[in-house]
C-alpha cells in the first residue's frame, strides 16, 4: 500500500470527520475546547467566520457533522455539536468590537443579490468589507430569507435572527426590503458588476387529488402557510389537523398546528417511518408534543361536505421490493382509511421556481428547469451572474447556502478582478505539536466516558400556550461543559516520524482502541484484514509510514483513534507526536487572490 | 509516567475469547514504567497468552520481587491474585501458594537483579524442585531502579551508558535453568511479540518449571551503542532455533511446513507446540547438547532464542512430594485437623 502523504491537507482533514462533513468546514473541535473553557466569544467567532449563522445554526442545522462524528462510532451517540455552538452563541460576551468593520472605502464594485437568505448574506458577509457595494433585494421587509419565513419562531427566535442578520447588514449593506425582482433583465441592465442569485427554492409542492379544488380554503401549502404564520397573517387553525410529508418542513408544520389551536394533529407519509426525510430529532421533537406519525397511508382524495373540509382518505400500502431490490409501495389491499380533520397542510417538497429570469439572457437552464451552475464556482453560464443555496441545486438547507455562499463570493471577487474564477484558492493549514512537557498536552486527553447530555426543554404546556416561546432552553454552562468533554479532539493528529522509531511496541500495548500495527506492508484490501484489529470502516484511511529499521511498515487504522495521545505519551523517542490540525477555508479576500 | 487511566472504550469489532472476553479484560493498571520499556511488552504479551489460552482471570496467581520488572504484575491481568514478595524472594512465596493451592496457575515475574542477584539461591531452588510454575525473567541487564548500574547478567565487556565497561563475567540464567533441571526452558526478546506469546502460553501449559529468560531492552538506561541488551543489538544478534505455534487440543495444524522441517510436541493436558526447526540440528529434547549450542553461540556473540529445552513428560513438586491432589484450601476441617489419634498413629509410626 502506499504511503501516507501527511502533507496533503485532505489526509489530516478527513480524520476530523465533524469538520470534513460539515459543508462549510468549520473547525468543530476547536471551538468545543474554547466552550469547554469558557471562551463562549472566542468559540462564536472560529463559527462566525467560517459558518456566519453560530446562533441560528445552533438551533436550525442539519447537522451534517453529527452523523459523521467519530464519537458515535466509539460509543452510542455523537456530540451534540449543533447544540454546543448554540451555547457559543447564547452565552458569548458582545463580540462586536471583534468583527470586521465597514470598509472605509469602496472598491469602485456593485453586487446585486436576489433574495435575502442565507446564501446571499454569507456573500454580502464576505464581499463588503472588501469595499463591494452589495444591494440585497428581498420581497418581504426583513433580511433572513427562509430562516425568518419558514423555520418556526418556537425554534429560531426572531432576536437570533436579527442579531446574526444585523451583523451582515451592519458591515455596510444595503437591504432593499419588500421588492421582489420580476426581471433578472432589468436587473442586469441596471449596471451591476455581479449579480448573485440567492432566492431559495420558494414553490411549495401542491398535492393534486380529488377534491383539492372544493377544499382550498381548508387546504394549505406548507411553505406558504409557515410563512403566513410567521408574518402573523395566520393566527389559527382547526382543531384537527392532518400533516401531509414526512419531511422537516411537515415537522414544523405539525409543531406550528399544535400552537395555533390544533389539539388533534397527525403526521400522515406514504413511506415507512424510518423511511421519512425529516431528521432523526425533528421526528422526536414532534412526537414529544403529542403528535402521532401514521405510515404507509398514501392519500387518495379530500372529502369535503357542504363545501367544507371533512377529512382526507388514504389507501393503505406496504413496502416491497422488486426483483431489482428498489423498494415500491403496493396496495396491501385492505380497505380505504378516512381520517377526519379541519385542515389539511400540505407539505410533501418544495421546488424552485425562477419564472422572472427572461430565458434570452445566456442563462441556460436544464429540462428541469434549473440553471445550469458550475458545483465549485457557483458561475451561470453568463458571466458575471452567479447562483447558490437552494436557488443553484434544489432545496437542501442552510449550512449547505453559507457554503456555496463563501464559494461564490470567491468567485464574485476574483471575477471582478479580472482573474480566472476555476483558480479556486486552497484552504489554509497548520499543524503544531501540542506538547507541554513530559506527558502534558495543551488539550485535555483524559476521555470522558459520559454519554450524550439531553438538551433541556420548556415544559410541555407553556411551550405549546405560545407560538413565540422557544422549546429548547439550550444547555447552561455546566451541562455544555460536560458535553464539549465528550469530544474527542480528533483534530489532534497523531503523526508518526518512521526514522526515530526504535519499534518497541509501547504504541501498540498501550493504544485502547487497538489502531496501531507494525507489519509487512500489503495491498490494502489485504493488509485491513490482519491489522491488531480489523479496519472494516472503508470510509477512514489507514496511516502507512516507513523507515523503520526492520523494514516493516507502521499501519495505523483512523476509525476509531481516541486521540487520547497515549501512543504519544508512552513512546520514548518522540516518534509519535500530537499535533493540533487546523484547517480554515480560504475566503474571498487578498488571500484568495493569486500570487502573480 | 502517564497520568490519565487508559479508557475504557474498545475497537468495536474486538475479538472475543472462549469466555466471552477481550484482551482488554486480561489488562491491569497503566503502566508507570519508562516510556517504551520493554517490560510493558512483555506484559502485553502476557495479556495476549492468557487472552487467547481463554484463562479465567481469578485462576491466575501472578507473584513478584522487587524492581522495575516486578512492579509489573500490577499492569497485567487486574482479575488476578497477586503477591509482591520481598527483594528475592518471590520463588519461596509461590512455593508455599503453589503447595497449599495446586489448582491455580503460578505466573512468576522477576528481573535480572531480583533473580540473578539477592534471589539466585532462590531461583536456582525453585527450578531444581520442578514447581509447577512459569517463571519470567525481565532481562535487561542493567539496574534501571537504581540508575543504570550493570547488573549480574551484564555481558563482560558491554559498555554502560556512562562508558564504563563491565568487566564481570555474567550470569546466564539460561544455561543455569538447563543445568538446574527446568523442563520448559526457552529465550525470548520483548521486541518480538510474535516470538513470545506462543513461548508464554507453551509454557503455561506445561507441567512442571518453566523458565523464560526475556530480553527487555531498558529504554532509559541500556540502550545505547555499547550495549548488548539494546534493541538494535539484538535485533541484529538475534538467532532463533526455532519457530513455534502453540494450539490447544482439538485444533487441526491446518499451516503448510515442509516436510521434515515440523515437530509437534504433545503436552501433558493434550495441548501441542508446533515447532518449525530453523537451526539445523537443533533438538530442544537434548539438554547437554541444548547447553553447549548455548555456551558455543554464546562465545561466537550470538543470542539465541526460541524454545532451547522442553520435556514432554515432566514431574512436578507436588508428584515428587505426593502430596493430595486436592488443593488445601478445598479440604475440611476433618481432612486438614484428623484429631489426636491421627498423631498418635504418625508417631507411633516414627519410633
Amino acid at each position: 500500500m502506499k504511503l501516507t502523504d501527511i502533507a496533503a491537507p485532505d489526509y489530516f482533514h478527513k480524520v476530523v470527520d465533524c469538520q470534513w462533513a460539515c459543508p462549510a468546514h468549520t473547525p468543530v473541535p476547536e471551538y468545543i475546547r474554547l466552550i469547554a473553557a469558557q471562551r463562549y466569544g472566542d468559540a462564536y467567532l472560529i463559527n462566525w467566520k467560517s459558518n456566519v449563522f453560530p446562533g441560528i445554526l445552533g438551533r436550525t442545522c442539519d447537522r451534517p457533522c453529527e452523523p459523521a462524528c467519530r464519537r458515535g462510532r466509539v460509543e452510542k451517540e455523537p456530540v451534540a455539536i449543533c447544540r454546543l455552538k448554540r451555547v457559543a452563541a447564547d452565552y458569548k460576551e458582545d463580540i462586536r468590537d471583534r468583527l470586521p468593520a465597514p470598509a472605509l472605502e469602496g472598491n469602485g464594485k456593485r453586487i446585486a443579490f436576489v433574495g435575502g437568505g442565507p446564501a446571499s448574506l454569507t456573500v454580502a458577509r464576505d464581499l463588503a468589507p472588501l469595499g463591494y457595494a452589495c444591494t440585497v433585494f428581498d420581497a418581504d421587509p426583513k433580511a433572513g430569507g427562509m430562516m425568518r419565513s419558514q423555520i418556526p419562531k418556537f425554534r429560531l427566535p426572531d432576536s437570533v435572527i436579527d442579531e446574526e442578520c444585523g451583523y451582515v447588514l451592519d458591515l455596510g449593506v444595503t437591504f432593499v426590503g419588500g421588492r421582489r425582482i420580476e426581471s433578472m433583465k432589468a436587473l442586469i441592465d441596471e449596471g451591476y458588476d455581479a449579480i448573485f442569485v440567492g432566492s431559495g427554492a420558494p414553490r411549495g409542492r401542491d398535492l393534486d387529488i380529488p377534491g383539492r379544488k372544493e377544499t382550498a380554503a381548508n387546504v394549505h401549502v406548507g411553505i406558504d402557510w409557515l410563512s403566513s404564520v410567521s408574518f402573523g397573517h395566520i393566527t389559527e387553525i382547526g382543531k384537527r389537523v392532518i400533516v401531509l410529508g414526512g419531511g422537516n418542513t411537515a415537522m414544523d408544520c405539525c409543531r406550528t398546528a399544535r400552537r395555533l389551536g390544533g389539539e388533534d394533529v397527525k403526521v400522515v407519509v406514504r413511506s415507512g417511518f424510518e423511511e421519512m426525510k425529516a431528521s432523526p430529532w425533528e421526528k422526536e421533537d414532534a412526537m414529544h408534543e403529542d403528535i402521532p406519525i401514521l405510515n404507509f397511508l398514501v392519500p387518495k382524495s379530500f372529502t369535503h361536505e357542504n363545501g367544507k373540509l371533512t377529512g382526507v382518505v388514504f389507501e393503505k400500502v406496504k413496502a416491497v421490493r422488486d426483483e431489482k431490490g428498489r423498494r415500491n409501495l403496493v396496495p396491501t389491499g385492505e380497505p380505504d382509511q378516512h381520517i377526519p380533520c379541519d385542515d389539511v397542510l400540505v407539505a410533501v417538497g418544495q421546488e424552485n421556481a425562477f419564472p422572472w429570469i427572461e430565458r434570452d439572457l445566456g442563462i441556460e437552464f436544464d429540462r428541469w428547469n434549473m440553471p445550469i451552475v458550475d458545483k465549485t464556482t457557483l458561475a451561470s453560464t453568463r458571466p458575471g451572474v452567479f447562483f447558490g443555496g437552494d436557488a443553484a441545486f434544489g432545496p437542501k438547507n442552510i449550512i449547505w447556502a453559507v457554503a456555496h455562499g463563501h464559494d461564490a463570493a470567491i468567485s464574485i471577487d476574483k471575477y471582478c478582478s479580472g482573474e480566472d474564477i476555476a483558480d479556486r484558492p486552497p484552504p489554509g493549514v497548520t499543524l503544531a505539536s501540542q506538547k507541554m512537557g513530559i506527558h502534558e498536552w495543551s488539550y485535555d486527553n483524559d476521555i470522558a466516558p459520559d454519554l450524550r447530555y439531553r438538551v433541556p426543554l420548556r415544559d410541555k404546556v407553556i411551550a405549546l400556550r405560545d407560538i413565540k416561546t422557544e422549546v429548547e432552553l439550550g444547555y447552561d454552562d455546566a451541562l455544555a461543559f460536560k458535553e464539549a468533554q465528550r469530544c474527542l479532539n480528533c483534530d489532534v493528529q497523531t503523526v508518526f516520524t518512521g526514522s526515530a522509531c526504535i519499534e518497541c511496541d509501547a504504541c501498540v500495548d498501550i493504544c485502547p482502541m487497538d489502531c496501531i500495527t507494525f507489519t509487512e506492508n500489503g495491498e490494502e484490501s489485504e493488509l485491513r484484514g490482519r491489522l491488531k484489529a480489523p479496519a472494516n470502516n472503508l470510509s477512514q484511511d489507514l496511516y502507512v509510514a516507513d523507515n523503520l529499521k526492520t523494514g516493516r511498515v507502521m499501519v495505523k487504522d483512523e476509525d476509531v483513534c481516541l486521540h487520547c495521545g497515549l501512543c504519544a505519551e508512552r513512546c520514548p523517542t518522540g516518534a509519535w507526536d500530537m499535533q493540533k490540525f487546523y484547517l480554515e477555508m480560504s475566503h474571498a479576500g487578498r488571500s484568495c487572490h493569486s500570487r502573480a | 509516567m502517564t497520568y490519565i487511566v487508559k479508557p475504557k472504550f474498545h475497537h468495536p469489532s474486538l475479538p472475543k475469547n472462549a469466555l466471552g472476553y477481550t484482551h482488554r479484560d486480561y489488562e491491569g493498571a497503566i503502566s508507570t514504567l519508562c516510556a517504551g520499556c520493554g517490560h510493558d511488552s512483555i506484559s502485553g504479551a502476557i495479556i495476549t497468552a492468557c487472552f487467547e489460552l481463554a484463562i479465567a482471570p481469578h485462576r491466575v496467581a501472578k507473584l513478584s520481587g522487587i524492581g522495575c520488572s516486578s512492579k509489573t504484575p500490577t499492569y497485567f491481568l487486574g482479575q488476578s491474585h497477586g503477591f509482591n514478595s520481598v527483594h528475592g524472594r518471590m520463588p519461596s512465596v509461590l512455593t508455599g501458594a503453589n503447595l497449599a493451592n495446586r489448582d491455580l496457575i503460578y505466573l512468576g515475574v522477576s528481573g535480572d537483579g531480583d533473580s540473578a542477584s539477592i534471589g539466585l539461591g532462590q531461583f536456582a531452588h525453585a527450578l531444581r524442585r520442578g514447581i509447577d510454575m512459569v517463571y519470567i525473567v525481565e532481562n535487561n541487564g542493567v539496574y534501571g531502579l537504581t540508575k543504570g548500574q550493570f547488573s549480574a547478567t551484564a555481558d563482560r565487556g558491554s559498555k554502560s551508558k556512562r562508558g564504563v565497561v563491565n568487566t564481570d563475567s555474567s550470569i546466564d540464567l539460561v544455561a543455569m535453568a538447563l543445568q538446574l533441571g527446568a523442563t520448559f526452558v526457552a529465550r525470548s526478546f520483548s521486541g518480538d511479540k510474535a516470538q513470545l506469546v506462543p513461548l508464554i502460553k507453551a509454557a503455561i501449559e506445561h507441567k512442571g518449571a518453566a523458565f523464560i529468560d526475556v530480553i527487555s531492552p531498558c529504554v532509559a538506561f541500556n540502550n545505547h551503542a555499547g550495549s548488548t541488551r539494546s534493541f538494535d543489538y539484538v535485533r541484529e544478534h538475534n538467532i532463533a532455533v526455532n519457530k513455534l505455534d502453540f494450539l490447544t487440543g482439538r485444533d487441526p495444524i491446518t499451516v503448510d511446513y515442509a516436510p521434515g522441517s515440523l515437530e509437534i510436541v504433545e503436552q501433558h493436558d493434550g495441548s501441542r507446540i508446533a515447532l518449525r526447526k530453523l537451526a539445523p540440528n537443533y533438538d530442544p529434547h537434548d539438554r547437554l547438547r541444548a547447553m553447549n549450542y548455548l555456551q558455543e553461540s554464546a562465545a561466537a556473540g550470538e543470542i539465541v532464542t526460541g524454545l532451547l529445552y522442553v520435556e514432554d513428560e515432566a514431574d512436578d513438586l507436588h508428584e515428587n512430594l505426593n502430596t493430595v491432589a486436592t488443593p488445601l484450601n478445598a479440604l475440611g476441617e476433618k481432612e486438614l485437623c484428623p484429631g489426636s489419634a491421627a498423631l498418635d498413629k504418625i508417631n507411633a509410626g516414627l519410633r
